[in-house]
């Protein structure tokens, strides 16, 4: 059961995030919303890799045992990356659009509709 | 390699435009019986409307939203439901998405 | 002639370093950079071309000829933990529809963009963008194709706030981020779940050990719903006429083949990463295909009505050649939904080709119309289509091409459009006339909507206005032309086309043995 507890965190984290999307009216949540969800993926993507009583993978000549799973954390740091470039830019378009709009409430930021 | 063959047809697009040609041509001989004079700077290149004045270019050109006036007003209840769904809100797209991803998990998985 | 078996490589990489050295060399001059951009644009549409020509040539329906290429070693060998390249009929099918439309998008912006500055960076980000969509068709790896995705939209939302001095622009572009993190997170999440069963990242080698367990149902769910968000499928669709309709029409162009790229995404999910199971039986012991297919089948139905019927009540010029685009990606969707629910028989094959020529002809033809709507924009300045007017007597040529593009769109003969619409019309009807029905009455309606288009910008009384307006540059009506070139092209020699390019595209989606074979040694 304590092995399950990341994935039940996973799932917490992407309905959490979601949950700060849909129904939150400022920009600024709705971006944090973004990471959180980002955030539960790469916790999924590392939790992954896990064997029960490994050490770290950084050993060429090791003291012995299991390692855990090498791929999943490189597929992690390209991950976080991404998602850093991905933050910068929203939030830089929010800064623009407050310019623009004098507002930060997402239902008054729609002059583009129907 | 002028057809393409479906699987319960065939369409030839040369066919198409040589017949086209054809009924131009036709057309064209047709034109060339009728009457070539008319008198310019005259009566006759005024626009009629049916006598009433006529007003500046500006006010008599139709414009884009009143077009299809006529489809738009039957088709009302319709349009208003389309219209509340496009509302613009960023928020709103991304429930979509939840929307139409519960849907299909909920019919695939269970 | 042969290629270098580095050419995919090489595809993705001379758009990479174009981009690199284009600030650089901005710093010279302006002509000069503009020279240089076409110069790397021209050198990879070469490639490409020559790519493709070797591909088409030299497959037959038995044994196609696909390219691959493993990034730090010379073979092949098992078990794979290299990224791989996999070039098939497919994928360079979709990059030469990238290289035509960035190519023309380049050519059209030497003079539609000159008056505005800061163009180094909108020349960078549009090579950056070709390097993410072509990397995007080219790889053979799941996460590799995540990362090119992700390349790809923070690339194009860069290029939609470009006028930041427009409040509109930027709040598209907020919108466009939104949804693109959002659905390519989902896709990281499906790509984690595939990873966690199989320990395998590469298409190949995870199609090979593919079951139909439950957490590959839900996977095949949310690739899915995902990348259909990506590809402006209704009711996700809402982010597509904000952005098109308020960016460059250049950067709209490039758009397009984004947009194009995950629909090419969908279609490598289905048939080839799921196409070991396709024919099992699922619940209620119905197949795999065609359970997706009648799942797919709705939605596409859905996104052709609300398109066209929401295309006939805008006023403003871009954001109703949006909506047509939305419709025309239903039916898109309803062609391969058809082809994947009656796979095997022939009109299921007639569907799945008629969807891929559809691709290519609505590429075009949707690009040309937006390309127009620029250039009434460079010549007016205006947007809505209430304060248009008489456009005709000035700008002949450009009312040419609009009526060309409006015919082929709309699916009338001689053009494109109506060849590859006739192979989708008649092979959804033999699967439920409805489909059919639905399918025709909306392709009239949206001829309806772009005579609308055509009266109030083009016909009508000569406003006072207008009256300084004259043609648009040489370099615009050069771009527009080498698009209605190629539809015209298209259009009077259909079968040119299905049977060398599209008939091996079908073949290469249907039977994945070929693809795994490359990999897998001839498993």
């Amino acid at each position: 059961m304590i092995y399950n507890i990341p994935y039940i965190a996973v799932v917490c984290l992407i309905l959490i995030g979601l949950y700060a999307l849909v129904f939150k009216r400022n920009l600024i949540k709705m971006v944090i919303g973004i990471t959180l969800i980002e955030s539960g993926v790469n916790l999924f993507l590392i939790t992954l890799g896990y064997r029960k009583g490994s050490i770290a993978p950084i050993y060429t000549s090791s003291p012995g045992g299991i390692m855990a799973l090498p791929i999943p954390q490189a597929l992690t740091l390209t991950s976080i990356v991404i998602g850093v470039a991905v933050l910068a830019l929203m939030l830089s378009l929010v800064i623009h659009i407050y310019r623009h709009y004098g507002t930060l409430d997402v239902r008054k930021v729609r002059r583009l509709k129907e | 390699m002028f057809t393409i063959d479906t699987g319960s047809g065939f369409w030839t697009p040369i066919i198409w435009v040589v017949a086209i040609v054809v009924a131009f041509l036709l057309m064209y001989i047709l034109r060339m019986f009728g009457n070539k004079t008319y008198k310019k700077d005259t009566e006759q290149v005024k626009s009629f409307l049916s006598g009433n004045p006529e007003y500046p270019k500006e006010q008599m050109q139709i414009k884009a939203s009143n077009l299809y006036w006529g489809f738009t007003k039957s088709m009302e209840g319709f349009y208003n439901i389309l219209r509340k769904m496009h509302t613009g809100n960023a928020s709103d797209y991304v429930l979509w998405f939840v929307i139409v991803l519960a849907i299909f998990l909920l019919i695939e998985v269970i | 002639m042969n290629v270098p078996e580095y050419t995919p490589a090489l595809i993705v990489a001379v758009p990479l370093l174009g981009a690199f050295l284009t600030p650089l060399i901005s710093r010279i001059n302006d002509k000069l950079r503009n020279i240089f951009v076409i110069l790397v644009l021209g050198l990879n549409s070469l490639l490409v071309g020559l790519l493709a020509f070797n591909i088409f040539t030299k497959s037959t329906p038995d044994s196609p000829f696909i390219y691959t290429y493993i990034f730090g070693a010379k073979d092949v060998t098992l078990p794979v933990v290299r990224i791989l390249f996999e070039v098939d009929a497919m994928s360079i099918f979709m990059a030469i529809i990238a290289s035509i439309l960035v190519f023309v998008a380049v050519i059209y912006s030497w003079s539609f963009m000159k008056e505005n500055t800061g163009l180094d960076k909108y020349y960078t980000l549009l090579l950056l963008l070709t390097a993410g969509m072509l990397g995007m068709m080219l790889t053979g790896d799941m996460f590799n194709f995540f990362v090119f995705l992700e390349i790809t939209s923070i690339a194009s939302c860069a290029l939609i706030a470009f006028w930041t001095n427009k409040a509109e622009s930027v709040e598209a572009a907020f919108k466009y981020i939104v949804i693109s993190a959002i659905g390519a997170l989902f896709v990281l999440f499906a790509i984690a779940l595939l990873y966690g069963q199989y320990d395998a990242l590469n298409i190949a080698v995870l199609s090979n050990a593919i079951q139909y367990t439950f957490l590959d149902k839900i996977a095949l769910v949310l690739l899915i719903v995902a990348l259909a968000m990506k590809a402006g499928i209704v009711p996700m669709h809402m982010w597509l006429p904000d952005s098109y309709g308020r960016a460059p029409s250049t950067v709209t162009l490039a758009l397009v083949g984004a947009t194009l790229a995950s629909l090419y995404g969908v279609l490598r999910v289905i048939f080839t990463l799921y196409g070991n199971i396709l024919l099992e039986p699922a619940k209620f012991d119905i197949p795999v295909n065609m359970f997706i297919g009648w799942l797919i089948i709705p939605l596409a139905v859905i996104s052709i009505i609300v398109g066209v019927i929401m295309a006939l009540r805008q006023t403003d010029f871009k954001r109703l050649i949006a909506f047509a685009a939305v419709a025309e990606i239903g039916y898109m969707f309803l062609a391969i939904g058809t082809g994947l629910a009656a796979m095997g028989t022939a009109y299921g094959r007639t569907a799945l080709e008629g969807g891929i020529f559809h691709i290519i002809n609505d590429a075009l033809d949707v690009g040309l119309l937006f390309l127009v709507a620029g250039a009434i924009y460079y010549a007016t300045k205006e947007w809505s289509l209430d304060e248009m007017g008489g456009l005709a007597r000035n700008m002949k040529y450009t009312t040419i091409f609009f009526v060309i593009g409006i015919l082929a769109v709309a699916g009338m003969p001689p053009f494109n459009g109506f060849a590859s619409k006739l192979l989708i019309y008649e092979s959804t009807f033999q699967l439920n006339p409805i489909l059919a029905i639905v399918a025709i009455l909306c392709s009239i309606l949206l001829l309806a909507a772009f005579v609308k288009v055509f009266h109030s910008a083009f016909m009508g009384p000569k406003l006072p206005k207008f009256k300084d307006v004259k043609e648009v540059p040489k370099s615009m009506l050069f771009a527009m032309g080498i698009l209605v070139c190629i539809i015209i092209f298209f259009g009077l020699f259909p079968n040119l086309v299905l049977e060398n390019i599209v008939r091996p595209v079908a073949d290469a989606l249907l039977s994945n043995a070929q693809y795994l074979s490359m990999v897998l040694g001839g498993a």
